[in-house]
């Protein structure tokens, strides 16, 4: 073991480990709004959820020592958080951007209120697993080691793709979010099944924040979500609503966000803010590139309110 | 109460009575229909016809009545019991999931759902059921992608494929081609002469009642009018029925005009619809003063583009609008200049304000101008209301006051007050689409008098229209739109249905 010269290699392994790192949050929380969406409902709350996911794992893992159990905390919070969306826009004529919106500022505030004595203190963090262990290259070591909530959402991703095709549930969700008549001819509620997905959208989204607070920066501060929340939301329009099209989002949205720190590393330090602004003007160009005046957003659900 | 059955049944519907507030819905209606049979039921909007078969479907809770399958009383309280019993409906509109295959919708229409789909064995299982149906539908087709005949067997299709033995169709027939229409309607009128189905058809085509109905019950006002052997009626006598002692207006009779200008004219004109696809495809036509041109086809084939292109709603794509031989590109300048009024579907969503009143909604053409608006600054109120009074009198609109909310206004009167706005001085164009669609007898007389009256003063007028009997009574020349083109154009005298149906389904 030492640390052999791999020359530029280091640029493409770092900008690797930085996009699986910086797109977890991305991902877990795209999927949930990928999930809510499907349905019909869109729930622009996601912001807050994240922060409390983020303030409550953090809190837990440093009083209990747990950090597994931070998680399983942050779960709950988000998913307290998407079922008060889903009951409140199940009422008659309540718009669920609004709401939305509230309680991205509600969930904010709140995690700021109750996070305010676990700024400082460290607590325990998520541990990763070691996918490098045949190398003898540090970086290719460092670059491997994934951490446990990226394998998560992957395995998501991919359950939940197979889900909307193959399962019950799945299925009652795509006519839902498709068509609220044939949902009603057919004896579905939409109203129940919008504030079940938004609920599980909300627990992926509090997993996501777990991320942020116990893994990567892994500390509890305010400015800890700079707009992840919001940012995942737009990924899910990106990826035309299709769980793997948010897994590529978040990989290529992570990807783009590691490309400066890595090429930092390498002694190319110009333009280091303009770099970092690369993940928001990529989606930028790409929502720009892929959208028309004229054309409707093809695989949108039909009865979501941003399309009709 | 599990009654499966694989032979059709009678059902009963004996002193049924339903109350809306203080509103007598339906009034002690009895209705029998034997098993096998091709059952009809006729009526004006507001009859009941929707309210009957909501109730017996457990939609709507009757206020007293009792619902009999082959003779035993049944308690539906919910549609849930209804399927149990072997009761099915097809809506008037299409419930199907536009994004899935008609594979998936059919499976998701089951009440039990395996919680994961084995796909291949759903489809082994339907692949067998529609070996003993005569319906055929392309499974793996979205429904998005069908056409509306297609649509309308897959709707049929989720009925049967629930085992429902008594079929209840809300206006099947009204978004299909004659040709369509006819096989439909005669592959369920085979399945009723095998005893596989009972059937109750809400119309109110005449010629499908003559032409596969046993029997047919007319409501009038919630009260049933009486049931009645087809062979025994003819079309007259129904509407007579239906209709009651309501006096009709006379369509006024057609005044001989020839050599009128040509005030509207379309060159290669090119709309895209909302998907960005084209949805008009370089069409021509030159309409004249005097004359009215129907344009006749299947809705979807791009009339609603064409109409918006024309009433300035939707950019157009390629090609040019002239009116009175000059570009028109649906200015508000150019609108009055030219005098060109429209009439749209659905008026109160495509030319209303429904929070608005109805004398703000009569004054939108010249509110900004004297006599309403006073020093091109400050709308004189009293200006409106005066107005409003004057044509509402003129046009018989029937509101409380020229206060009352467009919302508020009953399907006719709203497009009587459209009319009266649009019509209220002399047009030189008039573009309309389906101006009487869900009115009564007497609306439907009342708005094709006025559109005949107002070619006869000279206005060149296009009727965008589904119902081809209003197309034949009105027009003068009918032209049909299929999958954006015009690829048919007849007069009036020689205008032959069954071709007029060939060219809407494109062939």
């Amino acid at each position: 073991m030492g640390d052999t010269d791999i020359g530029y290699w280091v640029v493409p392994l770092a900008v690797f480990a930085g996009a699986i790192r910086v797109s977890t949050p991305f991902l877990l929380v795209s999927l949930g709004e990928c999930l809510t969406e499907k349905s019909g409902r869109i729930n622009l709350g996601l912001e807050g959820t994240l922060m409390i996911g983020a303030m409550s794992a953090y809190g837990v893992s440093y009083l209990t020592g747990s950090p597994w159990l931070g998680v399983g905390i942050a779960a709950m919070a988000g998913m307290m958080m998407g079922f008060l969306h889903g009951i409140i826009c199940s009422l008659p004529r309540v718009n669920d951007t609004a709401v939305g919106i509230a309680l991205m500022l509600f969930g904010t505030g709140l995690a700021f209120y109750f996070g305010k004595p676990f700024i400082g203190p460290q607590a325990p963090a998520l541990p990763s697993i070691e996918f490098g262990w045949w190398s003898d290259i540090g970086q290719i070591k460092s670059a491997l080691s994934i951490n446990v909530l990226f394998i998560f959402g992957l395995v998501m991703a991919f359950v939940i793709s197979w889900g909307f095709k193959s399962t019950r549930w799945g299925m009652i969700i795509r006519v839902v979010g498709d068509s609220e008549d044939a949902a009603r001819a057919m004896g579905f509620n939409p109203n129940f099944v919008r504030t079940v997905t938004t609920a599980a959208g909300g627990a992926l989204a509090g997993m996501g924040g777990s991320f942020l607070s116990l893994f990567y920066p892994g500390v509890w501060h305010e400015g800890l979500s700079s707009g992840q929340g919001i940012v995942a939301v737009v990924l899910v329009i990106f990826a035309r609503w299709n769980p793997l099209g948010c897994l590529y989002a978040s990989l290529l949205f992570g990807g783009a966000g590691a490309l400066g720190p890595a090429l930092q590393s390498v002694g190319f330090s110009g333009g280091y803010h303009l770099l970092n602004v690369a993940p928001y003007f990529l989606t930028l160009v790409i929502m720009i590139l892929t959208s028309s005046s004229k054309q409707r957003l093809s695989g949108a659900p039909g009865e979501l309110s941003v399309n009709r | 109460m599990d009654v499966s059955q694989d032979h059709a049944f009678g059902v009963s519907v004996k002193n049924m009575s339903k109350h809306f507030g203080d509103f007598v819905a339906l009034d002690a209606v009895d209705m029998h229909i034997p098993a096998g049979t091709f059952h009809a039921l006729l009526g004006e909007n507001g009859a009941g016809k929707s309210t009957l078969v909501k109730c017996m479907m457990g939609f709507y809770h009757k206020n007293v009545g009792s619902i009999h399958i082959d003779g035993a009383e049944q308690h539906i309280t919910g549609p849930h019991d209804a399927h149990e019993l072997g009761l099915g409906m097809v809506y008037q509109h299409f419930t199907l999931v536009p994004s899935m295959t008609v594979l998936e919708n059919l499976v998701m229409n089951h009440p039990h759902i395996p919680p994961v789909i084995n796909w291949d064995q759903e489809r082994h299982k339907l692949e067998i059921f529609l070996g003993t149906v005569p319906f055929k539908v392309p499974l793996d087709k979205r429904t998005s992608e069908l056409s509306a005949g297609e649509k309308q067997k897959t709707e049929i299709l989720k009925q049967l494929y629930l085992n429902c033995r008594f079929l209840i169709l809300d206006e099947p027939t009204s978004v299909l081609t004659p040709q369509e229409a006819d096989e439909i309607l005669g592959l369920i009128r085979d399945m009723a002469n095998h005893n596989q189905l009972t059937v109750l058809m809400i119309t109110h085509k005449f010629r499908e009642v003559l032409a596969f109905a046993d029997a047919v019950t007319i409501l009038r006002r919630g009260k049933n009018v009486g049931t009645f052997s087809v062979r025994d009626l003819t079309a007259e006598e129904m509407g007579h029925m239906m209709i009651g002692a309501e006096p009709i207006r006379e369509l006024g009779s057609r005044k001989k005009l020839t050599g009128g200008d040509i005030r509207l004219e379309l060159r290669d004109l090119q709309i895209n619809n909302d998907s960005g696809e084209r949805a008009i495809k370089a069409v021509n036509l030159s309409l004249r003063g005097g004359e009215i041109v129907g344009i006749a086809g299947v809705s979807g084939n791009g009339q609603i583009e064409l109409v918006e292109g024309l009433a300035g709603q939707r950019p157009i794509d390629g090609g040019e609008i002239f009116v009175h031989g000059t570009p028109y590109r649906g200015t508000r300048a150019e609108i009055r200049n030219h005098r060109v009024a429209c009439l749209p579907e659905e008026p109160l969503k495509n030319a209303c304000v429904a929070s608005m009143s109805v004398a703000e909604n009569l004054a939108f053409r010249h509110f900004d101008i004297w006599p309403f608006c006073q020093g091109e600054k400050w709308l004189k109120r009293s200006e409106f209301t005066r107005h409003a009074a004057e044509r509402i009198k003129t046009y018989g609109i029937k509101t409380r006051s020229p206060a009352m909310r467009m919302s508020e206004l009953s399907g006719g009167n709203i497009q009587r007050t459209v009319l009266a706005r649009e019509l209220g001085e002399p047009a030189d164009v008039l573009i309309t689409a389906n101006p009487v669609f869900g009115l009564d007898f007497a609306a439907v007389a009342d708005i094709h008098a006025q559109i005949m009256e107002a070619r006869n003063h000279g206005t060149a007028v296009l009727l965008v229209s589904e119902d081809l009997d209003e197309l034949l009574e009105l027009s003068d020349r009918v032209i049909v739109i299929s999958d954006g083109a015009f690829v048919h154009e007849t007069s009036r005298q020689d205008a032959d249905l069954s071709v007029i149906g060939q060219r809407m389904a494109g062939h």
